[in-house]
């Protein structure tokens, strides 16, 4: 992106930015949801309140410059953990450092100035745009809250070039526009227009192609990975398809009912995963090939209730190989190779 | 009709009513599938695939209604019958299986009634002690422990769903069952072990499945021929290895280089242009034409026919049919002259 071209443009010359040191770090979070129950039941229970322990526990770094996955199925906590790092929700305890800054040591007002730098992108773009505001006001908005020194035809410019740059052209013809007025490929394109208009170096997506047509998938992913490169991005990418974060991300992260069993390198994961979820979820993608064929048999049961979660290792009661110890003790996120860490007892002999 | 088709549907067009005016979901599709198989029907969303779905039990209401083509179910013109006549189809040979379980199945009744309930309907002379014991065996063989048939649908998973729905199915042996995305609300693993049981069933069952989804790599995995609609039109069909080593239709060609395969290292995704189009106004001609890598001046004109291009291999496409194209401009040509 042509940045000094742009009236908004901020000099991030003045921010110490290297590309591989460390944007987020995320320690020891957990989000801890209390369960409602009638008030007989809090009387019989004492105070104590059960509560869905949707992240329990969870630690990783995302470098700058890289695009970082989190998978896992539905209720494996993976979006919950992507609201925690820009601190839509509050945790229950644990800390997630921006850049070096304890995000909770921050006032409101601090905080507010953060967000011009965290963005987030969702599943649903219809949902994400008020279906009331032009396309033009809409990426406008964020502009106005965060940049209230720049006129509103200043401001007006700069969307015009957001617009063009996610690929809405002539943008002039879409400036007016409702969101009903156009495809659904095109509302995700508005909503990335809109999460860039403050030239934020952090954007969660949270599964951002999981609504889009099958042949418009591969042009969002791409248009995605180029506003990358022109914006000098770094992504949190949240998605439950292994397959198309074999396209975009540089490390993965595999979450299974609030904590992470495994956490490496895209490839490394990959090609010497040492979890046995990560195996069987790696092996249950569907492959576009009719002569490929299963061969490993898939895990007993569903994912279970984060209520009460299995004890020792959460994964225990699915697995195939589990033996008394995985019951009995939690196994800790441990790493087994460079940069790849596993939580599991047995990972050296699945790696064999 | 040859005997080894079980459900042959000749030129349908299903069409909706809507303020902006009548939209075409399904366009003069014909199908045939074949006894025992699972055929997939893969489409983009809007494209007319559940609405086809749909259509081969006449099940729609409201603004929908089927305006022109025939349905051969079994020997039978199913558009002969009067709708009274339908529901002995529906459920007893016919079986559907939806999106989402927990719509379809009754929040305030038990599993085993749901169960019941359907036998008895289509079976009155069926005793409920023969009702049940059939209900328990057929559970026991999906994967649920009977005791489990006293519980109500939230108790159960997203994948048991499922298999109620399939059980329902197979309770009064369906000779067809529409499954329409049957695993796209399900975790991967779930889905896996869900395509896995549907192939048995195929076998032990003898059972014929029509697998309506959007997911290229379900259809991969468990069908044996798959047909591709695009925009209300049926684009391709033929065996699953025929269309996936070598399709024919471009849509089917760049459907199928844009979806991303976890056993394949690295390289570019293809990236087509543009998005499926408005069914309200669709282009002219072939309706994929301004999509198309190989566009012609025909194209814009003229819609293909749906034809064979090649054994067991139909594609509706000019690509294939220039030679006939031209064929017809030149009588043309002689008339003039």
């Amino acid at each position: 992106m042509a940045r000094p071209n742009l009236p908004a443009a901020r000099n991030k010359s003045d921010r110490v930015a290297i590309a591989g040191e460390d944007l987020i770090r995320v320690e020891d979070l957990r989000k801890h949801f209390p369960v409602q129950s009638g008030f007989l039941a809090s009387l019989l229970n004492r105070g104590h309140i059960p509560a869905v322990k949707a992240v329990d526990g969870v630690s990783f770094t995302i470098k700058r410059g890289e695009v970082f996955g989190l998978a896992g199925e539905s209720g494996s906590g993976k979006s919950t953990v992507g609201r925690l790092v820009l601190r839509l929700h509050e945790p229950t305890s644990g800390k997630v450092v921006f850049d070096g800054v304890d995000l909770e040591s921050l006032s409101s007002e601090e905080m507010r100035r953060m967000r011009s730098r965290m963005q987030i992108v969702f599943q649903d773009p219809l949902a994400s745009l008020n279906p009331r505001m032009t396309l033009g006001q809409a990426i406008e908005h964020p502009a106005q809250i965060h940049m209230p020194e720049f006129t509103p035809a200043d401001r007006r410019k700069q969307v015009l070039e957001i617009l063009h740059a996610v690929g809405m052209n002539p943008p002039e013809a879409y400036y007016d526009l409702f969101p009903h007025q156009i495809s659904g490929g095109q509302r995700q394109r508005v909503v990335l227009a809109r999460a860039l208009v403050t030239f934020p170096e952090f954007i969660v997506a949270d599964e951002p192609i999981a609504m889009a047509d099958v042949s418009v998938r591969s042009i969002l992913l791409d248009l995605m990975m180029k506003m990358k490169e022109e914006f000098d991005l770094t992504y949190l990418f949240i998605t439950h398809d292994l397959a198309t974060a074999k396209y975009v991300c540089d490390r993965i992260a595999i979450m299974y009912l609030g904590k992470l069993c495994e956490v490496g390198p895209l490839k490394e994961v990959y090609e010497h995963s040492a979890h046995p979820y990560t195996r069987a979820l790696l092996e249950a993608v569907p492959v576009p090939d009719p002569l490929y064929r299963r061969t490993e048999p898939m895990p007993a049961g569903e994912i279970p209730n984060a209520i009460n979660p299995p004890s020792g290792c959460h994964f225990h009661p699915r697995c195939p190989l589990a033996k008394e110890i995985c019951s009995a003790e939690e196994p800790p996120l441990r790493e087994i190779r460079p940069g790849h860490q596993v939580a599991c007892h047995f990972a050296e002999e699945l790696l064999k | 009709m040859s005997d080894d088709i079980l459900y042959s549907v000749r030129n349908l067009t299903v069409e909706y009513k809507t303020r902006g005016g009548n939209v075409r979901a399904v366009d003069d599709v014909s199908l045939d599938i074949r006894r025992g198989e699972i055929l997939g029907l893969v489409g983009e969303s809007g494209c007319g695939k559940s609405t086809l779905g749909k259509a081969l039990m006449r099940l729609h209401d409201g603004p929908a209604s089927i305006t022109g083509g025939e349905l051969w179910f079994d020997g039978r013109d199913l558009m002969s019958l009067s709708m009274r006549e339908m529901p002995d189809i529906r459920g007893a040979e016919i079986g559907m299986v939806f999106q989402d379980p927990m719509t379809s199945l009754n929040p305030v009744e038990r599993i085993l009634d749901h169960l019941t309930e359907t036998i008895h309907t289509h079976e009155p002379e069926t005793s409920d002690a023969a009702a049940r014991k059939r209900a328990e065996e057929l559970v026991e063989r999906l994967g649920i422990r009977r005791e489990r048939l006293k519980e109500y649908p939230h108790q159960m998973s997203g994948g048991m769903r499922q298999r109620v729905m399939i059980s329902l199915a197979l309770a009064l042996r369906a000779k067809l069952v529409i499954a329409d995305e049957p695993t796209t609300s399900l975790d991967v693993i779930v889905e896996a072990k869900f395509l896995d049981l549907l192939k048995e069933l195929q076998k032990e069952f003898g059972l014929t499945i029509l697998l309506i989804t959007h997911n290229i790599g379900v259809v991969a995995e468990v069908a044996d021929r798959v047909a591709v609609m695009y925009a209300a039109k049926m684009a391709e069909v033929g065996t699953a290895r025929d269309v996936f080593a070598d399709p024919k239709h471009p849509y089917t060609q760049g459907l199928l280089k844009s979806v991303p395969n976890i056993k394949l290292d690295g390289g570019e995704l293809y990236k087509m242009g543009g998005e499926p189009p408005s069914l309200l106004h669709p282009p002219s001609g072939c309706r994929f034409h301004p999509r198309c890598p190989f566009v012609m001046d025909i194209c814009s004109k003229e819609d293909p026919a749906f034809e064979p291009v090649a054994n067991g291999h139909l594609a509706s496409c000019w690509i294939y049919q220039k030679a006939s194209a031209v064929k017809t401009s030149g009588k043309q040509e002689v008339r003039h002259g």
